[in-house]
């Protein structure tokens, strides 16, 4: 039986076309998995799905009965659950305050209180769905949280589950405990739709694929007759060049050095732990993790955007520390460039003009200012000759930077970086939301600075990119670093375990093991 | 961002978006007019004559644009560094302190030539000063901007009755006002400039601050545009997070940038106390603080289009008051309404008709095209 | 010691009656700002009220018509707040700022042309008003001492309204923590994504706290032209609506020390009223300035956290927008 079909489904927002005759099929009681790159239209559908838009043409058939969905309420209605890629929880509220808004069960809340108690005794000892019911949403952790999200779907009654992007913010054993519950609720004959970019999770837990390129549905397959090289092509639409072409690095003396290097959040928790390493010049440092374990820190800490709570960076002479803190433009005075993680909201001012972005950072240079007056054709010709550098099209100065595509506004934040001639370059995610075509020019530019001698540290969640841009690879959990390797021994298995602090010569039982004792590993 | 943007000109965002918001805020003016059994064109056509008709009328008007022009810059200044100054009432009331304490202090040892300078200075600095202790709070223990200067209005008001109820009265009166400071130093009024070209105008309290408020639009431009500094604000106003990665302190811009909005609230004390009343007293600031608010809103925070505003709102105060004396029904606070509408229609719901009439825009583009291209072919 | 019984039962009972509106006032910002909507025109709402209120009771000759124009044209003005702030996604302070200045105008020009008494309505007569209502037994026990002076006083002999105002507090504590209403209310100021998702309407939701938070300043502003007073004056707020607003935030968004900084306030401006020229022992005489702009500087410190910390409602102030 067909749990959802979906008919010819379009979708547009302006010139956009995000979805383009959209067809599915995915029976009942399946795991279907929805595979694409960012921007191929997998947010969109499920957005359509679960009535956030409404597609302008088309037809979504649940049961086999054609179903308008208007509204996130008659998505529910219709028996569809959506645990978002940003949970929706309210924070100051109670696990079981947040499972039943919106089901509240009457007027009053008491009456409601005690049935949403039970209904989670049940839920959890059908599916093993285990939460502590009186906690803070905010105080759970993340893995905690998703599945107070499931809750809320499966106690509104949802016969599909859909998951967007659910492992991104996971640790591998969490991973591996939602594919457990994803598998009982399948047995018990949920529906679930997971939309992910990760082959692996695909090939895991999957029954169905359907591949998204540009907006369209390019290819449906068993899980079973399908493999992972065949969906990475159909995803990129072309053989992915994993290789990057580079000869072998002749690393001088280092750039820059970091001792017992930590970072305290407002509420105490440490996100940089202790963290010791060093970059030589000549040599691209990768650093491994799965998101959020510290790596944003690191290139803030290194950068001036954080002061260190403990420990010292030594750069080119100069000794940071917590009392003797630098703020960003310091750090760029001493030969620190920063490519940032995050473009949007870090590497440019979206609404600024494009030479007003080409000179952020470094709006206070001699080169660009006068006594009072800023230079203005200075900056504009500046920003001209970065963008004929980097092939920055279009190449207008004057046009505002939100109006350039990903790939575009991450050249002109590289230009803008790398025009410095930095000593040390931090890189974050240098690819992230970028068409393949810049993430080749942008890899080689980035090999091209480490063969002219700077000391570049690349930080990236894809475990490929890190594998064929780094010399050497370090990896992070929980704000330590856990494991250094030579990126010639590296393989995929040997880092994800390591990203999952389950190093298998030490510690079998992973995260079994106390933090304490791992601090040995960071200082190898 | 949902690419609404797609080939609709500048100008209908810029340019026909708000003079539609202004017409509509007009519109609703008039209806009340009616409302209260007046004819809304027969007022308008005595406004404008009121305003423009008679060298009495155009002084008035460009001595209330003078204090507009101040206010709105403030308001504009800290706009731009996503700031919502919503204090000048209290910063322009203490500028004027400011000002006084200075002419109190050294009216008659001093010559204009320097009190003058003094003067634009201690305003500044006054105006400057409480706007300070919000941005401070602001920056430095995260209170939130809006309700503390808000309650700087407040406090302000206090400690000005507070001073010259006790303080500052001159003694034997019983008005809460100071001593009127010798005539030496008195900033010209604008008719005695045209006497000394041999021209006569009539009377009025246009003073030579005009020219200063004029300087402030292009030193404001300048320094919001042309200026590291003003990098720096439009950077933190933009998106702070971006400021941080450059090495911007936003703390620090967020005191910068309040600090020259206080210090051009503050000049209407110039205005007012230097170039109008020639003593302290009480409430001359009144209304111009937040009739800043609709200047900037509806001058987009752009010196020239804050002088377009200025204009607009000085004409109906001077305008509004004499059509009080043609029409006894609408009185001075029919500005106070009109004002209120301009902010309710430029500012709070300057994004209601853009979806329309960027759908309008398209079809009568294409409709445009259409015809063309039939001509053509 | 009987003078100062008798001063202070005074002050207590001034207290209570200048703090009333103030309460109202309180518990209508509460509202808004739970819901995700910064309300700073809660002293135009007031001030419309009042004058509507003091409008309709001269003409109809009765406070309860008075009542009803009060809380419709307030609710209409929270409803035009709305409309700005939540269908149209406008700044929220700058939509409040317009409906104060708005009303300061229009109150005035109307009252003009309809009275043509300067701005202010004609003087109530006791029908038209809200008069106090006297406890059973408050004559009687009017000579006990402290007990009597206390229940007559303090207890018995306000109007209807101040009894309103502090009824409206458990009720409203009530609301939000003990009804679903109150829960989404909860939510939606907290995180708007997770209700909209939840299948709840973040508008309508927003839309219903704005409508509770006219209703209360309606009451606020009747309570001011046709209680406290017996008509309406030009501007006769002056300020309390913000003195509302300081009294929510220094309550930390909820009703109940939302109240206790509206007695607090209300206390200050009873004390300033009889201090006024009176020299203190040891410290002389305190201005009286200093006293009414106590409310406000106690609230810049308090938003400075040098006494505890006031936290906002996550989401206030910010216009929801689906993300894709």
């Amino acid at each position: 039986m067909i749990a959802i079909e979906l008919r010819g489904i379009n979708k547009s927002f302006g010139p956009v076309h995000a979805n383009k005759d959209v067809a599915l099929n995915i029976d009942k009681g399946t795991i279907h998995g929805i595979i694409g790159e960012n921007g191929a239209g997998k947010s969109t559908l499920m957005s359509i799905l679960y009535g956030f838009y409404e597609a302008d043409s088309g037809d979504v058939l649940i049961n086999g009965e054609v179903t308008r969905i208007r509204s996130s309420h008659e998505a529910i209605a219709a028996g569809i659950g959506m645990v978002h890629q940003h949970f929706m929880l309210v924070d100051p509220f109670s696990v079981v305050e947040n499972v039943m808004l919106g089901a509240e069960g009457g007027a009053l809340l008491d009456k409601g209180i005690d049935k949403t108690r039970e209904e989670l005794e049940r839920l959890k000892r059908e599916y093993g769905l285990e939460v502590p019911v009186d906690s803070l949403a905010g105080d759970l952790p993340v893995g905690l949280q998703q599945r107070v999200e499931i809750l809320k779907a499966l106690y509104r009654g949802a016969q599909i589950l859909i998951l967007d992007e659910p492992t991104g913010v996971l640790t591998p054993q969490e991973t591996d405990q939602l594919f457990r519950i994803l598998k009982a609720l399948k047995d018990q004959g949920v529906t679930v739709i997971l939309i992910t970019h990760k082959l692996q999770e695909i090939m895991a837990v999957t029954d169905g694929v359907s591949v998204m390129r540009g907006g369209e549905m390019v290819a449906h397959r068993k899980t079973s007759e399908t493999s992972k090289e065949e969906l990475a092509e159909l995803m990129v639409g072309r053989k992915v060049l994993l290789k990057v072409d580079k000869e072998a690095a002749q690393p001088q003396e280092a750039a820059l050095k970091v001792e017992g290097l930590s970072v305290i959040g407002a509420d105490g928790v440490a996100r940089l732990d202790n963290v010791s390493l060093s970059v030589r010049r000549g040599e691209i440092v990768g650093v491994a993790g799965v998101s959020g374990n510290g790596q944003s820190e690191l290139l803030a800490a290194l950068s001036g955007i954080v002061a260190p709570s403990k420990g010292k960076i030594a750069l080119n002479g100069t000794t940071i520390t917590r009392e003797k803190p630098l703020d960003a433009s310091e750090f760029r005075d001493l030969g620190v460039a920063h490519v940032p993680e995050d473009r949007h909201r870090m590497g440019l001012v979206t609404a600024f003009t494009a030479d007003e972005s080409a000179i952020l950072g470094y709006h206070r240079d001699e080169a660009y200012n006068g006594a009072i007056l800023m230079k203005r054709n200075a900056i504009v010709e500046d920003c001209a000759q970065k963008m004929a550098d980097f092939d920055v099209r279009p190449p207008n100065p004057k046009l505002k930077s939100a109006n350039f595509s990903g790939g575009n506004q991450q050249k002109i934040v590289l230009a803008r970086e790398m025009a410095q001639k930095p000593n040390v370059l931090l890189v974050g995610q240098p690819t992230r939301g970028v068409d393949i075509g810049a993430i080749e020019y942008i890899h080689k530019n980035l090999v091209a600075m480490r063969d002219a001698g700077a000391a570049v540290l690349l930080v990236s969640v894809e475990l490929e990119e890190i594998m064929s841009l780094s010399d050497r690879i370090l990896v992070m959990f929980e704000g330590r670093i856990v494991g250094e390797v030579d990126a010639k021994d590296a393989n995929e298995r040997m880092l994800g375990l390591m990203m999952a602090n389950a190093n298998p010569e030490t510690d079998p039982n992973g995260k079994a093991q106390a933090a304490g004792d791992m601090q040995e590993g960071a200082e190898l | 961002m949902t690419g609404s943007n797609g080939g609709i000109p500048r100008w209908v965002d810029v340019g026909l978006i708000p003079l539609i918001n202004i017409l509509m805020a007009f519109f609703v003016s008039g209806l009340i007019i009616l409302l209260i059994g007046e004819d809304p064109i027969e007022a308008v056509g005595i406004l404008l004559y009121g305003a423009f008709g008679t060298d009495y009328g155009i002084g008035y008007t460009l001595y209330y644009t003078t204090n507009f022009i101040f206010t709105g810059l403030a308001v504009a200044v800290a706009f731009h560094a996503g700031l919502f100054n919503i204090g000048g009432e209290g910063q322009a009331y203490i500028g004027g302190l400011g000002v006084g304490l200075v002419l109190l202090s050294l009216d008659s040892s001093l010559p204009l030539i320097l009190l003058v300078p003094i003067s634009i200075l201690a305003s500044a600095l006054f105006g400057a000063a409480w706007a300070y202790i919000p941005a401070y709070l602001q920056a430095y223990r995260g209170s939130h901007i809006v309700i503390t200067t808000i309650m700087f209005n407040f406090i302000a008001s206090a400690l000005m009755v507070y001073l010259l109820v006790n303080v500052l009265i001159q003694p034997g009166q019983m008005s809460p006002q100071s001593r009127e400071f010798a005539d030496t130093s008195w900033l010209p009024f604008m008719h005695e400039v045209f006497a000394w070209f041999g021209m006569s105008i009539t009377r009025s309290p246009l003073n030579l601050s005009i020219f200063w408020a004029l300087i402030c639009c292009a030193l404001v431009w300048a320094f919001i545009w042309r200026t590291r500094w003003g990098y720096e604000i439009r950077t933190v106003g933009f998106n702070e997070t971006a400021a941080v990665y450059a090495g911007i302190n936003p703390k620090k811009i967020v005191i910068l940038a309040m600090c020259v909005s206080g210090g051009l609230a503050g000049f209407v004390g110039l205005n007012e106390i230097l170039g109008v009343h020639h003593r302290l007293l009480l409430n001359f600031q009144l209304g111009y603080g937040f009739a800043g608010i609709a200047v900037a809103l509806m001058g987009r925070n752009h010196p020239i289009g804050i002088i377009l505003a200025s204009l607009l709102f000085g004409t109906l105060y001077q305008g509004g008051a004499e059509l009080s004396f043609d029409m006894p029904k609408v009185t001075r606070e029919m500005v106070e309404v009109v004002q209120g509408l301009v902010i309710l229609f430029s500012g709070a719901l300057a994004l209601m008709i853009k979806p329309t009439v960027e759908r309008i825009y398209v079809v009568v583009a294409a409709i445009a095209a259409g015809r063309r291209s039939t001509v053509e072919g | 010691m009987d003078d100062f019984f008798i001063l202070l039962v005074s002050t207590l009972d001034a207290t209570i009656r200048v703090a009333a509106p103030l309460v109202l006032a309180a518990l209508a910002g509460l509202y808004a700002e739970r819901s995700g909507v910064i309300d700073i025109g809660l002293e135009g709402k007031m001030l419309a009220a009042a004058f509507a209120a003091a409008a309709t009771s001269f003409v109809m000759n009765s406070a309860w018509a008075g009542l009803l124009a009060g809380i419709s044209i307030s609710v209409i003005l929270a409803l035009i707040h709305g409309f700005a702030c939540i269908t149209h996604k406008g700044n929220q302070v700058v939509s409040g700022v317009a409906i104060n200045i708005l009303v300061a105008g229009l109150t005035v020009t109307l009252g003009i042309a309809w009275f043509a008494q300067g701005g202010q309505t004609p003087s109530l007569t006791n029908d038209a008003r809200f008069s106090p209502l006297l406890w059973p037994g408050a004559e009687a026990v009017k000579d006990i001492p402290f007990i009597g002076g206390l229940y007559t006083e303090i207890i018995s002999g306000h109007n209807l309204l101040v009894y309103i105002a502090y009824l409206a507090v458990p009720l409203t504590w009530w609301v939000v923590y003990r009804t679903r209403f109150g829960l989404r209310l909860r939510a939606v100021g907290e995180n708007p994504a997770a209700v909209d998702t939840a299948g709840i309407s973040v508008t309508a939701l927003r839309y219903q706290a704005m409508i509770c938070c006219g209703f209360l300043c309606g009451i606020a502003g009747t309570y001011l032209s046709t209680a406290q007073n017996a008509g309406f004056v030009k501007n006769m707020t002056a300020g309390q609506g913000f003195i509302a607003l300081a009294a929510m935030i220094f309550g930390k968004w909820k009703p109940v020390p939302a109240m206790m900084a509206c007695l607090l306030f209300g206390f200050l401006d009873a004390v300033a009223n009889r201090i006024q020229g009176v020299s203190m022992p040891l410290v002389g005489e305190i201005p009286v300035q200093l006293i009414q702009a106590l409310p406000y500087i106690l609230t810049v410190i308090l938003l400075a956290g040098f006494i505890g910390k006031a936290v906002a409602p996550k989401a206030s102030g910010i216009p929801y927008v689906k993300e894709r």
